[in-house]
This record gives structure tokens, C-alpha cells and sequence, in this order.
């Protein structure tokens, strides 16, 4: 019975979990990490049962309430939804246990809220990926949206601001994605992705058609930080807690890009929306000038978080840029971009995270020579920034390896040099930070007192990120044949 | 506005309209399967008939009426329902929310009937429970914690 | 041409509704300058959107999705006789959604109200930035 049932198992999980965690911790705070990190184990273990079976079994189907599709609600686990679930549980799980420590010392009386509003969020994130039909995507979006104004409304004075405008400009997106299902509804009366998908061909020219795909890219968009619609996420970033933010940050914004993904080569045919409206040609450039200003605006800031917000928009820009190539090689390393940008800016955001706590400051200042004090953890930042700027043989090389093969298979050689630039961008403003936490303190200059290394619980998981990032290196190639070539849409399959 | 310097009038009005509101609240969550209401309908309107009274009456005065620090409590419990039900049908056999599968002695389609009709009821607790938690968190600035 | 122009918007004159109501919520959620007003513009938006899904569910001379029964007590079955039902219920779930958005941006309204004592936009850019 679990077995037929596993689909809907990572969100019974995480529904339980968001019920038991106000339940228990509203008699004994105390209870709310336990509880949280037990349904989130849970949880893990239900991505990777389900993960396990999609590559076993191919597609699983599940129908909610036992109805047929196209009429009822049906889960559809491909592979990339089943990669997507098993990189956000696993995201989860690592800050759940950094949190033990982070949550207690940065808000104390709001430990149980801040447990059950991240399950909702990842409730909404789960089901987002593992559903096949494009209102329950809404539904879903939204909750997890929501899920998301809350966490990052508490932290610096400023958070409730930024989250003020990230709950507009959020809302304003999710809205319009609404209007573009709807249209699609009026041209195909279904709401199933795989039904709409084969009622596509006959619909080509049809300028609704066009206007729920422009809908659909606009919304997304502007959920994703796409530039220009980037502009809620620095500080929306910089002003939440250092738990949310690295909760937040490595996830949300890429399941709006696999959302994207999905529409795009999955229910919208490729080839039918590029003749008439160059979608993807849009997705390209807006991709390319998010990297360019992304990279540059890192470059001029002050503070550490901000510095990886900026980085965040010019990395989910490079995975616009794999959905604007639109061929084979190029999407496999928007896919990898996905699992490396999770874990590299994870791990970024809960360094930085324990920085604040050790020294109350997220200013680069504030990081001077404190390698001497925090070894491990700056040994970790040096190894995520490696594999931001792109060295091998951490994962941050390869997915931009494919990215360069993918421009080169299209014949976009600009694509090529802004790539690699970018890179050199990103060394800038990486290696400025690595030179200073690492320079032995000037005699007589001030050191942070009291900063000292992080405990355990805050370490394990920076540790465990770090080594995943070479572990993801060296063993990509793995992955790119095994989980990301059988996850292209069918039209890019090789051999196809 | 929470104050008792009111008439007469708007105090016996209201104590005579809240039953009526809650009873037709009640009437439109048990007919939402097959004609306009439904759960979260029917929960607005009890959340709005105990609202009323926190209005009316002055939040100390109508906590007889409903306790603020019932109101998180009942959201859970709606959403308990609700999740049991999908899960009762789950280990009985469906997939979640397969009311068919539900171990009662009825016909499918009286089955599917009862099962939407406790979602339904799931669904106007944990409505009204957070209406009247919103209500009273921003209202005069909570009064818990 | 301009009688093309009045057959479309006059004709389909739900729709003109509809993309009036969203332009005047686009308006207050982006140029107005109280946070409040924000939150009801947004609100606004949200409603035009229901309201063009509730148009798309109609049909000429359809009526409430609720069996009707003719003066030989046989059930009238033709779809045609009927609205679509579908976009109303889902509408039904977009509108709670849109409930819920209000509650956690009212929630946020009172938090910003209780740090800056302000929810004017200017004024608040103005303390924002004597805070740093």
C-alpha cells in the first residue's frame, strides 16, 4: 500500500508535520525542533523511496480521490519532478538541523510559528513539483508563496518591508500565471497538463494561445527573478533571518524556473511557440543581462547577504539561459544548475548565517581575517566559492561546461562569452571576500572578539554541503546520464 | 468601537441575530455539495456571527461567546478532519481522498456524499477558527502572548 | 475601423470590464503611495481575475449549475442548458487564497505600523533610510 500510494506520500508527511508542530509546541516549545526534524526525516526518506521507484518504474500516475483523468487531479512523477523533490528535502533537512541553534538565538519567542510555517512552504513547494495539472500548480504556488512572505517577515527591522513587497510583486505574478491557465482552459476545456498537451497542435496560431503563454512567462518570471523583475529579491534576502533565507533562497525561485521548464517543453510544444512568438529568444537575453547586472551588482556591495542575493539573481539567470537555448545539452545543465546553485548558495547563506551569529554582523567588514578563528567553516566558503565562480572539479564547473556546449550547439557565441565572463565576474567579487577572511590580522587591528567556531549542529550540515558540492563534481557525469538525459522532454530525448 | 456605550437596541438585535446567522451558516455548509455554499463559505459566515459579537460587545465581553485562544486550536482541528478523512480513505484501501474507499456500508455515491460532507464540516472549522484568529491578532494588538 | 473597434470592446463587454478592473488594481498596488492601498489594489486585481474566469464559465441563455427537472419530472441533462461549472469552483479556492494573501499582508501592514509608526510609502522610505 505505500508502495502504490508513494506519490502523495512526501505531502501527507509534511501535512502532518505542519498540524503536529503547532499541536506539541504549543505546550512545550521545547518539542517543535524534534518533531521538526523527525517529519522532515520522513520526508527524506519519502523523496527517496519515491525517487527510487521513478527510476525503477518510469512515470508514476496518481489520481487524487480515485477520479480519471482528465477530470480529477492527477500527480505525475517523472524523473525531473522526483530530482526536484529529492534536492528540496534534502535542503530542508540540512537547515532544519542548522536551525536548532540559528532559530533559538535570532528569534526565541517565535521557534514553533516559524517550524510550522516552513512546513507549509514545503508543502507547497512538494506540490508543485509532483503535480500534473496546471490549477493545482496555482494552488500550490500559492501556498507556498505564502509560506514564504511569512518567514521572511522576521529577522532585520527592515524584513517586514521587503516582505511587504515581495507579497505584491509575488501576488502580482502568481495572478497572472492564474489568467494564462485560464485562458488555456477557454482554447482546451482541461486543466491536465499531459491532455493539454495533446490538444496543443491544433491550437497553433491561435492568438489567445499566445496571450496565456505571455501571461504564463511574465508570472513566472517575475517569481523566478528574472531581470527585470529582479528587483524584490536583494532585499528580501538581505533583511530575513538567516535560517529563512537559507531555506528560502536555494529552492524557491528554482521551482519557478522548473515550473517554467515544465510549461514550456511539456505542455507548450517547443517548436510551436518559437515560430510565431520567439518566447525562448526572450527567455535568452532577459537570462543574459540578469547574469551580466547580477554579477555586477554583486560586485558593488557591502554587505555579505546582499553580495549573495545579487549572486542568486545572475545564477537562476544562467538557468533562464538554458531554458532560452532550448536544446538538449543546454537544458541538462539548467537541471544540474538546479542541484548545484541549491547547494553551493545553501551553504553560502548558513555560513553567513553563523557569521551573524558569532559577530552580529553580515557586513563584509565584519569578516576580516576571521579565517584564524572559524577554520572549518571558512574552509567550507572557500570550497562553495570554488564552485560558484566555477573551478573544477567542484559542480559549479560543469554546469556551466554544459551550458558553454549547449550555446556552442546553437550556434550562440555570445552566449559563449557573456558565460565566461560572468565567471570572471563572479571570481571578483568571491575572491576580494576569501582574501580578506584569510589575511593575517594587522598588529593592533581589531579581530571580532568573541567569535569563535560554530557548534556542531550549525557546522555538520556547512561540512556536509561542502563535501557534497566536490561529491557532486566528480560524480556529475553520473548523474547527467542516469537521471538528467531520461528527464529531457520527449522531443529532446537522444536517440529521438 | 469596543465600547458599551451603545443602545439598547444594536445589544438585544444582535444577541437575537447570532443564532439565526449561525444556524443558515450551518445550513450552507451541509448543502455545499450540490447547490451554492460549501465549507469555506459557511465558515466565513460563523466567523462572522461571533466577529459580530466581538464588535458589538467588546472583545472581554464576548469571550463567552467564543474564546480568542480557541481560535488557532480550531484551525487545527479542521484541518485535522480534513487530512483524516483523505487518510482514512487512504488506509482503507483508495488513493487520498478516495471517499468510495471509506469503510461506511453506504452506496458509492452516498459514500462520496458523506465523505465531501466531513470535509466540508473540516473545512468551515479550521475557516472560521483562523477568521476569528486573524480578527483578534489585529485588533487592538493580540491578546495572546 | 472604429466600428471594429466598438464591435470588439462593446460586444465583449465583460471582458473590457474585466481588463478595466485590473488595470485600475495594477494602478493602486503600483503607484500609490499608501501600503494600504497597495493591499487593495491587489485585492482588486484578484477580483478581475475571478470575474473573467466567471465570464469564460458562461453560456447564452444557461443558467445555475443545479439539475432542473421539466413539468415530467425528468431530469433536464443537456450541457448546454447550463453554466459551466468548473471555473467557479475553482474561482471558489482563488478567492480563498486571495482571503489569506490579505490576512498575511495585513499582518505585515501591522508590523511595519508597529517598527516605523508610518505606512506611507514616502515617509517610510525616509525612515528606512535614516536607518541605516
Amino acid at each position: 500500500m505505500i508502495e502504490a500510494n508513494l506519490p502523495i506520500l512526501p505531502i501527507v508527511v509534511l501535512l502532518l508535520g505542519a498540524l503536529m508542530v503547532p499541536t506539541f509546541g504549543m505546550r512545550n516549545r521545547a518539542a517543535a525542533h524534534p518533531i521538526s526534524l523527525g517529519m522532515l526525516g520522513l520526508f527524506v526518506i519519502a523523496a527517496f523511496g519515491l525517487f527510487q521507484k521513478v527510476m525503477d518504474d518510469g512515470i508514476q500516475h496518481y489520481r487524487l480521490g480515485g477520479w480519471e483523468p482528465p477530470v480529477g487531479i492527477e500527480f505525475v512523477v517523472d524523473l525531473l519532478s522526483a530530482f526536484m523533490l529529492l534536492i528540496i528535502a534534502a535542503i530542508a533537512v540540512l537547515v532544519c538541523v542548522y536551525a536548532r541553534v540559528a532559530v533559538r538565538k535570532e528569534m526565541p519567542t517565535k521557534e514553533v510559528p516559524f517550524y510550522g510555517v516552513m512546513f507549509i512552504m514545503l508543502l507547497g513547494l512538494s506540490g508543485m513539483v509532483l503535480t500534473g495539472d496546471l490549477f493545482n500548480l496555482y494552488v500550490f504556488f500559492e501556498v507556498s508563496s505564502l509560506g514564504g512572505y511569512a518567514l521572511m517577515a522576521v529577522g532585520h527591522r527592515k524584513a517586514p518591508v521587503s516582505a511587504f513587497r515581495y507579497l505584491i510583486l509575488g501576488t502580482l505574478g502568481a495572478s497572472f500565471y492564474l489568467l494564462g491557465v485560464g485562458y488555456l482552459y477557454v482554447l482546451t476545456g482541461s486543466l491536465n497538463m499531459a491532455d493539454v498537451a495533446s490538444l496543443m497542435p491544433e491550437l497553433v496560431g491561435n492568438p489567445a494561445l499566445l496571450l496565456s503563454i505571455t501571461l504564463m512567462l511574465g508570472g513566472l518570471g517575475l517569481k523566478m527573478a528574472l531581470f527585470p523583475m529582479h528587483l524584490w529579491l536583494p532585499d528580501a534576502y538581505s533583511y530575513a533571518s538567516s535560517t529563512a533565507t537559507a531555506i528560502i533562497a536555494p529552492v524557491m525561485t528554482k521551482v519557478s524556473a522548473y515550473v517554467l521548464l515544465r510549461i514550456l517543453f511539456f505542455v507548450y510544444d517547443q517548436n510551436l511557440v518559437h515560430d510565431i512568438l520567439p518566447i525562448d529568444g526572450v527567455i535568452l537575453w532577459l537570462g543574459l543581462a540578469g547574469v551580466t547586472v547580477g554579477s555586477i551588482m554583486a560586485i558593488a556591495q557591502k554587505d555579505a547577504k546582499r553580495m549573495l542575493a545579487y549572486s542568486s539573481v545572475s545564477q537562476v539567470a544562467y538557468i533562464a539561459v538554458g531554458i532560452g537555448l532550448a536544446n538538449r545539452w543546454a537544458l541538462v545543465a539548467a537541471m544540474l544548475h538546479v542541484l548545484n546553485h541549491a547547494a553551493m548558495k545553501c551553504c553560502l547563506f548558513l555560513i553567513t548565517g553563523g557569521v551573524f551569529q558569532q559577530t552580529g554582523s553580515t557586513r563584509i567588514s565584519a569578516y576580516t581575517s576571521l579565517g584564524r578563528k572559524m577554520p572549518w567553516t571558512f574552509a567550507a566558503f572557500a570550497v562553495a566559492a570554488l564552485s560558484m565562480v566555477g573551478v573544477p572539479p567542484t559542480n559549479g564547473f560543469f554546469s556551466k561546461w554544459y551550458l558553454v556546449l549547449g550555446a556552442i550547439d546553437a550556434g550562440q557565441w555570445v552566449v559563449v562569452a557573456i558565460v565566461i565572463a560572468s565567471g570572471l565576474l563572479t571570481g571578483v567579487y568571491f575572491f576580494r571576500m576569501i582574501a580578506r577572511i584569510f589575511t593575517n590580522p594587522e598588529a593592533g587591528a581589531p579581530v571580532q572578539e568573541g567569535a569563535r567556531e560554530l557548534p556542531l549542529s550549525q557546522l555538520a550540515p556547512i561540512l556536509v554541503l561542502a563535501m557534497a558540492l566536490l561529491v557532486l563534481g566528480l560524480f556529475n557525469s553520473w548523474i547527467v546520464n542516469n537521471v538528467l538525459l531520461q528527464a529531457l522532454p520527449p522531443a529532446l530525448q537522444l536517440g529521438s | 468601537m469596543i465600547r458599551r456605550d451603545e443602545s439598547v437596541i444594536i445589544d438585544v438585535v444582535t444577541r437575537a441575530m447570532v443564532p439565526i446567522i449561525q444556524i443558515f451558516a450551518f445550513y450552507v455548509i451541509f448543502h455545499g455539495h450540490y447547490s451554492p455554499g460549501g465549507g469555506f463559505q459557511g465558515g466565513a459566515l460563523l466567523a462572522g456571527s461571533v466577529l459580530l459579537q466581538r464588535v458589538v460587545f467588546g472583545r472581554d465581553r464576548s469571550q463567552g461567546g467564543f474564546p480568542s485562544r480557541l481560535g488557532i486550536p480550531f484551525g487545527i482541528l479542521g484541518v485535522f478532519i480534513y487530512s483524516g478523512t483523505g487518510l482514512w480513505a487512504q488506509l482503507s484501501g483508495g488513493n487520498f481522498l478516495q471517499y468510495d474507499a471509506l469503510p461506511l456500508g453506504f452506496d458509492a455515491a452516498m459514500l462520496r456524499n458523506t465523505g465531501i460532507l466531513l470535509v466540508e464540516i473540516g473545512v468551515g472549522f479550521a475557516v472560521m477558527g483562523i477568521l476569528i484568529s486573524i480578527f483578534d491578532d489585529l485588533v487592538e494588538g493580540g491578546l495572546r502572548r | 475601423m472604429i466600428q471594429r473597434l466598438f464591435d470588439v470592446v462593446v460586444g465583449h463587454w465583460p471582458y473590457a470590464f474585466t481588463v478595466v478592473l485590473l488595470v485600475i488594481g495594477l494602478y493602486g498596488m503600483l503607484l500609490k503611495g499608501n501600503l494600504i492601498k497597495k493591499l487593495i489594489g491587489m485585492n482588486i486585481f484578484q477580483g478581475a481575475i475571478i470575474l473573467a474566469y466567471v465570464v469564460f464559465a458562461y453560456k447564452k441563455d444557461g443558467t445555475v449549475p443545479v439539475i432542473m427537472f421539466d413539468e415530467h419530472h425528468h431530469a433536464i441533462e443537456q450541457a448546454s442548458r447550463y453554466m459551466n461549472p468548473i471555473p467557479h469552483g475553482l474561482m471558489l479556492t482563488a478567492i480563498v487564497v486571495g482571503v489569506a494573501t490579505t490576512g498575511v499582508g495585513l499582518a505585515l501592514l501591522i508590523l511595519i505600523h508597529r517598527t516605523y509608526g508610518t505606512l506611507e510609502e514616502d515617509e517610510l522610505m525616509e525612515r528606512l533610510r535614516r536607518d541605516d
